[in-house]
């Protein structure tokens, strides 16, 4: 369970439960909990309340509301930021399920700003231009919880021993290509496999190979898992990309550009989130499957320059 | 104690996993439903925490909803947390167009009353009969949680939220609903009580 060992995963104070019937807000327990309420679910980028309506119609557990999908930073270049809070504020009136944002690495003024709008979930995300490059936001300082990117099991837990509440895999955003999306998952999967097969005494050389905290190295060896959900995200663009990360062991997909760049945005929202229920079930996979017009057109990657890939970003 | 007794977790969206290891730490045999036929095996349901839109169209889309609504019409014993408290209301307020529940208790749920994320909260609150004798608070995880606007007079008050005064546990026959997550706490209280239910019906 994620939340259940919340305390002991580490050190922070703050925010704790405090004793008694008084109500207390921005715990672990809170935090990591949110994230447990989406799981087998599907998390959508839109632009637009209209967008957002749509994502909700469809079924999505939460939408991310941000200026630009990942492939129209992609195509537009320069330096991208947190969105307008008007544009924010449009999208959490327009719909009734959670909203998440998306602030730079390392920007804790843009974490503070969501938090005063309400966002339900802060993604401090590598598709906007990070403005920080050695330090993460301290997400234990806020009531609002997180959502960081991984490439790896130890940049999980860097993350998570920040105050992440919640952790996806990178992927590459906004191609459309989910290759870097699966290399992420079982990249971060077969680690936490292998720590499972190490003795107690092993597990610190294993920590400092990691560069993680040894008592947060020794809950994933215990548990088998994060201590938070590992949702997916970076170029999924199909029912059938939704269907294979949850194979893989995702406990939920991001969907970005994926959607809203596709012909009938309607019906592939849909069949994503049907997809992501029944990811087991290829009977009902062909079946939805079907007639979804258009997917988004997609960038191969060995394309990409360097400096244009996102996953990079961050540590 | 007779036989150990069958309860399905609606396995649609949410937080299915942590419902199967409380049920299964209250001396249950929990299994996964998605689909109508499995409706046919469990002994008792489990509603979980999740996206009660995500849920609701579904449950539609898979035709899951009908035979759901009749089971819990035989008698189905059900317990709902949190978005499962939403699907077992008869009325609700602040749903999306065309949301509907499955129903059962005569009461009305309004969602996400509690507020959005940033007010999400947990605190000790009092459960009669679930929890055993007085003095011994249930540490209540609330998360964008629903509350009951309105209870029938065959719903039983469980639990209140002591800051609202809210009514936040009810039972109606077999049927059991918390606005809150007990599956999030390690505590298997609520769920054992819903064990026994299931157990006084089979």
């Amino acid at each position: 369970m994620s939340v259940g060992s919340a305390a002991a995963s580490n050190g922070h104070a703050q925010n704790d439960p405090s004793p008694g019937d008084v109500p207390a807000t921005g715990t672990a327990r809170v935090k990591r909990g949110m994230a447990d309420m989406l799981k087998g679910g599907v998390i959508m980028d839109v632009v637009t309340p209209e967008q957002a309506k749509i994502a909700e119609d469809a079924g999505a557990v939460a939408v991310m509301a941000l200026e630009r999908v990942p492939a129209d930073i992609r195509a537009q270049g320069g330096v991208a930021r947190m969105s307008d809070p008007d544009m924010i504020e449009g999208i959490i009136s327009a719909v009734s399920i959670p909203v998440m944002a998306k602030c730079r690495i390392g920007h804790f003024v843009e974490a503070q700003v969501l938090e005063a709008l309400g966002v339900d979930y802060v993604d401090e995300s590598e598709v906007l231009t990070p403005a920080d490059e050695a330090h993460h936001v301290d997400k234990w300082a806020f009531t609002v919880p997180f959502v960081c990117g991984a490439t790896s099991l130890g940049e999980a837990l860097r993350r998570i021993s920040e105050g992440a509440a919640m952790i996806r895999s990178k992927g590459e955003a906004g191609t459309g290509n989910v290759v870097e999306a699966t290399r992420h998952m079982r990249q971060i999967l077969t680690e936490i496999r292998a720590l499972a097969g190490l003795r107690g005494d092993e597990l610190y050389s294993a920590a400092k190979e990691l560069r993680a905290p040894a008592e947060l190295v020794a809950e994933v060896a215990r548990a088998g898992k994060l201590p938070v959900v590992l949702f997916t995200a970076g170029g999924i663009a199909t029912p059938a990309d939704a269907a294979m990360m949850m194979q893989l062991g995702a406990e939920g997909v991001f969907v970005g550009s994926g959607i809203f760049k596709s012909g009938d945005p309607a019906r592939r929202a849909e069949a994503i989130v049907k997809a992501t229920t029944f990811h087991d079930d290829p009977d009902v996979l062909a079946k939805i499957s079907r007639g979804l017009g258009e997917a988004m057109v997609g960038i191969n990657l060995d394309t990409l320059a360097p400096a244009d890939r996102y996953a990079g970003r961050g540590w | 104690m007779g036989p150990v007794p069958v309860i399905g977790v609606l396995a649609i969206q949410g937080d299915v996993v942590e419902h199967v290891r409380a049920l299964g730490e209250a001396g249950a045999r929990a299994v996964r439903v998605r689909r109508p036929d499995e409706l046919d095996a469990i002994d008792g349901l489990v509603i979980p925490g999740g996206e009660s839109t995500t849920i609701w169209k579904l449950a539609r889309a898979f035709d899951l909803s009908e035979p759901l609504r009749k089971r819990l019409a035989g008698g189905l014993p059900a317990f709902g947390s949190c978005a499962g408290m939403i699907m077992l209301a008869d009325r609700l307020r602040d749903g999306i167009g065309g949301q509907e529940t499955f129903g059962g208790i005569d009461m009305t749920v309004r969602r996400n009353a509690f507020g959005r994320q940033v007010d999400s909260f947990e605190s000790d609150i009092e459960l009669t009969d679930v929890a055993g004798p007085p003095g011994q608070p249930f540490r209540a995880i609330f998360i964008r949680a629903p509350w009951v606007e309105e209870a029938g007079p065959a719903v039983e008050i469980l639990g209140t939220e002591s800051a609202t005064g809210r009514i936040v546990a009810v039972r109606q026959g077999p049927l059991l609903a918390t606005a809150f997550h007990p599956e999030l706490t390690g505590d298997a209280r609520v769920h054992r009580h819903f064990v026994d239910i299931v157990r006084e019906r089979t």
